[in-house]
């Protein structure tokens, strides 16, 4: 009997053991693969939040630090699980906004993306890791948000958000942010939150700059309330021309969390009609009081004209991306290829090569032979830039014999600007600047990056 | 007769890229018989700051759509008719910040 009794013991402990290896084992396999999400590439209807009555002791636990804040409490607490939040655009602001409302214990958090990680977007879209390059964003920073916090629920959605889809999406979430990159998408989604009457939090960062303010909230302006008609689209400018600095979109993404937990927990938002400026140069935050919703607006006006989404691509006249436009400004006898430009160079025939992009973009990478003036010195007529240009123009003259005129080739990043330069050139020549043959080339310096020289550097 | 004013200028948000990248200006707005106003003040910076391609800063009489125009840190809708009296008034505090929304 005591035998038996001895064995099942030591057979138990055996079993206990095995248990434990496998708990383990299966805690490892959940941790480098967390629970695999489901990316959506259409909006389709979710079931109703499902809150808890109260706080579990692992909750009180993980927010004990922000429930001990009377401005919060439990109340509060609870009312951020019931909440689900809408972000548009998982880059810079999104990042650090998905982050922090996670990290806070918001119920549901949508996640829009139609793009992927590239490793220009890691300096400043910090839920995404060089492993997670060419992955959908959606789906990266929804990954990283579960590593968070694993109560929260996440909803990828890999799609580009339209006139079809942005009310059917929108309706289904209580706030929503507006951390896109583009003018037809902030008219769309401000649109769309006012034909479904939820708050939108919009917040945008370029260069050194943000701007922050709370759109269709307890009865105050909405986007095309301050901006009735979009901007030109030559005015705007995007990251990806004008650069910023990561930790300005990581400021105002985190400015956006702070505004979108006071409006879930139910403490309200204070800037309804106030636009909250940041200038990163001189570190410093200003509040500018906004005029009140407009009885004239096209969309929450009083006779609304806009009482259905519209092409807003149209409207704006620019797409919903903030991918570059090639530009098409020239005749084809005026453009040359990368090709044609390697063979030019390769014959050693006589010719300028005139690089129009500022001077900090030509810091980054150049051609050896070229020539910088940038495009706004050659539009301004920059005397001391104009006199570089005669002179290298004469010299070329000399080289070259009889009474051509010289050949001037002129490169640029992506192949936009060098075709502006060449209209202006064109101008010029046989006034300004002795008779000169202009061409671009076409597709600049990416395109010779991707064709000629892979060792050349892209950005 | 109106006596000058001296009115401190800022822009940004890009605007200031019209302005060779100076986002504060220091100017004196000469005096006149009428009151300055707002849309005198936007002729007499096209006219004497704006250096290159002025559609890209004015369109008709105010500022091309896309730039929101403040005094004192609020917003000029908010003053309406009352932006000349504001800038006659205020004088050397008087600041107009004007800042594309991108």
């Amino acid at each position: 009997m005591a035998q038996e009794v001895c064995c099942l013991k030591a057979q138990l402990k055996e079993k206990e053991k095995e248990i434990a290896a496998l708990k383990k084992k299966l805690a490892q396999l959940e941790k480098s693969h967390p629970t695999v999400l489901e990316l959506h590439d259409k909006v389709t209807p979710l079931t109703p939040l499902t809150s808890n009555p109260a706080l579990s002791n692992e909750d009180i636990m993980r927010y004990s630090r922000q429930l001990l804040l009377p401005d919060l409490g439990v109340r509060g607490q609870l009312n951020l699980s019931k909440t689900s939040v809408l972000i548009v655009g998982c880059g810079g602001l999104g990042c650090p906004l998905a982050q922090y409302l996670a990290a806070a214990g918001i119920g549901r958090l949508g996640l829009l993306d139609y793009d992927e990680v590239e490793l220009s977007n890691l300096h400043r879209q910090v839920l995404h890791g060089e492993e997670n390059q060419g992955q959908a964003k959606a789906l990266s920073a929804a990954n990283a948000v579960k590593r968070l916090n694993s109560t929260v629920e996440c909803i990828p959605y890999h799609l580009q958000l339209s006139s079809d889809n942005a009310v059917q999406l929108i309706q289904q979430y209580d706030i929503v942010a507006d951390c896109s990159d583009n003018v037809p998408t902030r008219y769309l989604v401000n649109d769309a939150c006012v034909l479904s009457g939820k708050p939108l939090v919009s917040a945008s960062a370029l260069r050194m700059e943000g701007q922050l303010t709370v759109y269709n909230y307890r009865g105050g302006p909405c986007y095309r309330c301050l901006y009735p008609l979009p901007p030109p689209p030559e005015t705007v400018t995007n990251c990806s021309d004008g650069g910023v600095l990561g930790v300005v979109p990581g400021i105002m993404g985190c400015f956006q969390a702070l505004e979108v937990l006071k409006i879930a927990s139910g403490h309200g938002s204070s800037c309804g009609q106030q636009l909250v400026m940041f200038d990163a140069q001189d570190a410093r935050f200003r509040s500018i009081k906004l005029r009140p919703k407009q009885p004239g607006c096209a969309v929450c006006g009083e006779n609304p004209s806009v009482t259905q989404l519209v092409d807003y691509e149209a409207f704006c006249g620019s797409a919903a991306t903030d991918k570059c436009l090639k530009l098409n400004l020239l005749s084809k006898d005026q453009r040359i290829t990368v090709q044609d430009y390697k063979s030019i160079m390769d014959d050693a025939g006589p010719h300028l090569l005139l690089d129009v992009r500022p001077l900090v973009e030509v810091d980054i990478c150049h051609l050896p032979s070229s020539l910088n003036i940038p495009l706004s010195s050659l539009q301004e007529r920059k005397s001391e830039h104009l006199q570089l240009l005669q002179e290298r123009i004469s010299e070329l003259k000399q080289q070259m014999a009889g009474d051509c005129r010289p050949p001037v080739y002129v490169i640029c990043k992506q192949g936009n600007d060098s075709q502006k330069a060449v209209q202006v050139l064109d101008k010029m020549s046989g006034s300004e600047v002795d008779n000169i043959a202009v061409k671009d080339i076409s597709g600049g310096l990416m395109a010779w990056a991707k064709r000629i020289d892979p060792t050349f550097p892209q950005y | 007769m109106a006596a000058p004013i001296a009115v401190h200028l800022e822009f940004g948000g890009g605007a200031e890229l019209l302005f060779n990248g100076v986002k504060e200006h220091h100017v004196t707005l000469p005096s006149q018989s009428e009151p300055w106003d707002m849309k005198q003040l936007l002729v007499w910076i096209q006219r004497n700051l704006l250096k290159e391609r002025p559609e890209l800063f004015v369109q008709g009489d105010s500022v091309r759509p896309g730039i929101l125009v403040l005094i004192n840190d609020a917003d000029w809708e908010l003053m309406n008719q009352n932006a000349c009296a504001c800038l006659t008034a205020a004088g050397l505090d008087c600041s107009v910040g004007l800042k594309p929304a991108h």
